[in-house]
C-alpha cells in the first residue's frame, strides 16, 4: 500500500440521517462503499483525501424493491445482489447482464451500483443500462431528497451534478417496454474494463446508450431517430459512427471503438428483431 | 474491533482503514493469504466474508466488523479440495493457490465447469494454464461416496 494509513481517518455514521449530517458538516469527507475503486486508488497512492465516511453498514441503502410504478435500487446494492434479485431480473435484465460482466466474482460481491455511478468512469458498465432505461438518480442530503434524470447526471468527464454534501441514495427505474439488450467489448472475457459498452431497448422508439465512446456515457438521439423513422440499420450505423466521439487511450483507439460501436448496433438490431427469442 | 475469524470470535486492534489483507497477515499472523497485485485484479488475496469471496486487498478493516471472515487457514473442512490441487497439478509456484482454493470453496460443494470458470474469473495464475486448477476443483466436487451427494451445505450463492 503506497498511502500512509496513519494520516487517514474513518468516520462511522450511526444511521443514514447521521451520514447525511456528517456530509453537510464536513467538506471533503469521502464516502466509502465497496471500495473496489477507492482502495485501488489508495493502494496506488493516488488518493489525496484523508477523511472517509463508511457507508457499508447502512442497511437501508441496500434495498431493492418495487415502489409504485418504479423499481428502487439502493446505492449499496452490489453486483451480486443485482444478479440475485428476482425484481431486477424481471424488470431490468440488461442490468443483470451488465453486472455479470463486471470484474470477477470478488469484485461483484463488493462493488456497488452507487459506486459505479459516483465514480463516473465513461467505461462504467452499468451506466449505459441506466441511460437506456431512463432511470432517475435519487440524491439525499441533510436538507432533503432530490431526483435527477440519469441522462442529466453527468456534466462532463467524471463530473456530476451531485453536490459535495449529497449522497446517492439509489436509482429509480421506470417500467421499460421493449426488448432489452446489453453487450460489452473488452480485452478478455472477464475482469476487463470496457473498450465499448452498449445497452439498448428495442421499442417503437428504440433507445441506444454507449459507454467508452465519449467523455461520459451517452444516448445517441440522431441514431435513435433514424431507427424510429425506419432507416435501415446500415444507415443508422453511419449516423452512429459520426454521432459518437471516441478517443485513443490506453485501452483502445478511436477508430476501433467507432467500428465496434457500429458492429454492436448491427447485432442489437439483428438479435432483438421480432420473432427472435426474447433476450 | 470484534469479528469472527476462522470460526473463533476475535478482538483485533488495528487502524479501521488498514487493508483486511494486512490485518490478517500482520496483526493476526495468518500469512496464507497472499498479495499479488494490490489492486483487485489477481485474486491472490481472496478470503470469504460472510461466505462470499472478496479481495482482502480492497476491504477496509472497519467493513468486517461483526462479520465472519474465513481464510485459507480456516478451510479445514475442505481437505479434499486442497488435496485435489496437489493431485491434479493445480499448484506450481503456489502464490495464487490459497486464493484459488478459497474462491473455489465459495462455489459450494458441486460446481460444474461453467460455475468454476465464472467463479474463478477474478483469480489469475501465471503458471498452470488453469486446466490443472479446473480439473482439481471438478475432481474435488465429485463426492467420495454416492451417499454424500447432496451435502448438508448447498450452494452459498
Ligand atoms: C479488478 C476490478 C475489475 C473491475 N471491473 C469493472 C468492470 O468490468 N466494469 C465496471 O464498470 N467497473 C469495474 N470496476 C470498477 C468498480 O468495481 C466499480 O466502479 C464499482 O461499482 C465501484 O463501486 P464501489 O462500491 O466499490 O465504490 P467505491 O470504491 O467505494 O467508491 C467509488 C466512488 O464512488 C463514491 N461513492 C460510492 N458510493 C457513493 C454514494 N452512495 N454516494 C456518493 N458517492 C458514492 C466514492 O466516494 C468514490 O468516489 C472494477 C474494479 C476492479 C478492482
Ligand atoms: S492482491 Fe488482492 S487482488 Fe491481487
Ligand atoms: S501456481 Fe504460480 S501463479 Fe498459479
Amino acid at each position: 500500500m503506497r498511502t500512509a494509513i496513519s494520516r487517514l481517518s474513518l468516520v462511522e455514521p450511526r444511521s443514514l440521517r447521521h451520514a447525511l449530517r456528517l456530509m453537510r458538516d464536513e467538506a471533503g469527507l469521502v464516502p466509502l462503499a465497496g471500495c473496489t475503486d477507492l482502495y485501488v486508488a489508495l493502494n496506488d497512492g493516488a488518493l489525496r483525501a484523508t477523511r472517509f465516511l463508511n457507508l457499508w453498514p447502512i442497511e437501508e441503502l441496500r434495498v431493492i424493491e418495487p415502489r409504485g410504478p418504479v423499481l428502487f435500487i439502493g446505492a449499496l446494492a452490489t453486483y451480486s445482489s443485482l444478479i440475485r434479485s428476482a425484481d431486477v431480473r424481471r424488470r431490468l435484465p440488461m442490468l443483470v447482464s451488465a453486472a455479470r460482466e463486471v470484474g470477477g466474482r470478488q469484485v461483484q460481491n463488493r462493488g456497488t451500483l452507487g459506486g459505479n455511478i459516483a465514480n463516473g468512469s465513461p467505461a462504467g458498465d452499468t451506466l449505459p443500462v441506466l441511460a437506456a432505461a431512463e432511470a432517475t438518480v435519487v440524491l439525499g442530503s441533510a436538507t432533503g431528497t432530490r431526483r435527477v434524470p440519469f441522462t442529466a447526471f453527468y456534466k462532463g468527464y467524471r463530473t456530476t451534478v451531485m453536490r459535495a454534501d449529497e449522497l446517492i441514495l439509489g436509482i429509480e427505474v421506470p417500467e421499460v417496454e421493449g426488448r432489452q439488450w446489453f453487450c460489452k467489448v473488452g480485452t478478455r472475457g472477464a475482469q476487463a474494463i470496457s473498450k465499448v459498452v452498449m445497452a439498448a431497448v428495442r421499442a417503437p422508439h428504440p433507445r441506444v446508450a454507449l459507454g467508452s465512446v465519449a467523455p461520459t456515457v451517452v444516448r445517441v438521439p440522431k441514431t435513435e431517430a433514424a431507427l424510429t423513422g425506419g432507416a435501415s440499420v446500415d444507415e443508422a450505423r453511419t449516423i452512429l459512427m459520426s454521432e459518437i466521439a471516441p478517443i485513443d487511450d490506453i485501452r483502445s483507439t478511436a477508430a476501433y471503438r467507432r467500428h465496434v460501436a457500429g458492429v454492436l448496433l448491427g447485432r442489437f438490431w439483428e438479435q432483438t428483431a421480432a420473432g427472435r427469442p426474447v433476450y | 474491533m470484534r469479528f469472527t475469524l476462522n470460526g473463533r470470535t476475535v478482538d483485533v486492534r488495528a487502524h479501521p482503514m488498514k487493508r483486511l489483507l494486512d490485518v490478517l497477515r500482520e496483526d493476526c499472523h495468518l500469512t496464507g493469504t497472499k498479495e499479488g497485485c494490490g489492486e483487485g485484479e489477481c485474486g491472490a488475496c481472496t478470503v470469504l466474508v460472510d461466505g462470499e469471496a472478496v479481495n482482502a486487498c480492497l476491504v477496509p478493516f472497519a467493513q468486517v466488523r461483526g462479520a465472519r471472515v474465513t481464510t485459507i487457514e480456516g478451510l479445514r473442512g475442505r481437505r479434499r479440495l486442497q488435496e485435489a490441487f496437489v493431485e491434479h497439478g493445480g499448484a506450481q509456484c503456489g502464490i495464487c493457490t490459497p486464493g484459488m482454493i478459497v474462491a473455489a470453496a465459495a462455489l459450494g460443494r458441486r460446481p460444474n465447469l461453467d460455475d468454476i470458470k465464472t467463479g474463478l474469473a477474478g483469480n489469475l495464475c501465471r503458471c498452470t494454464g488453469y486446466s490443472g486448477i479446473y480439473r482439481a476443483i471438478e475432481a474435488a466436487a465429485v463426492p467420495l461416496r454416492p451417499a454424500r451427494r447432496r451435502g448438508a451445505r448447498g450452494k452459498r450463492r
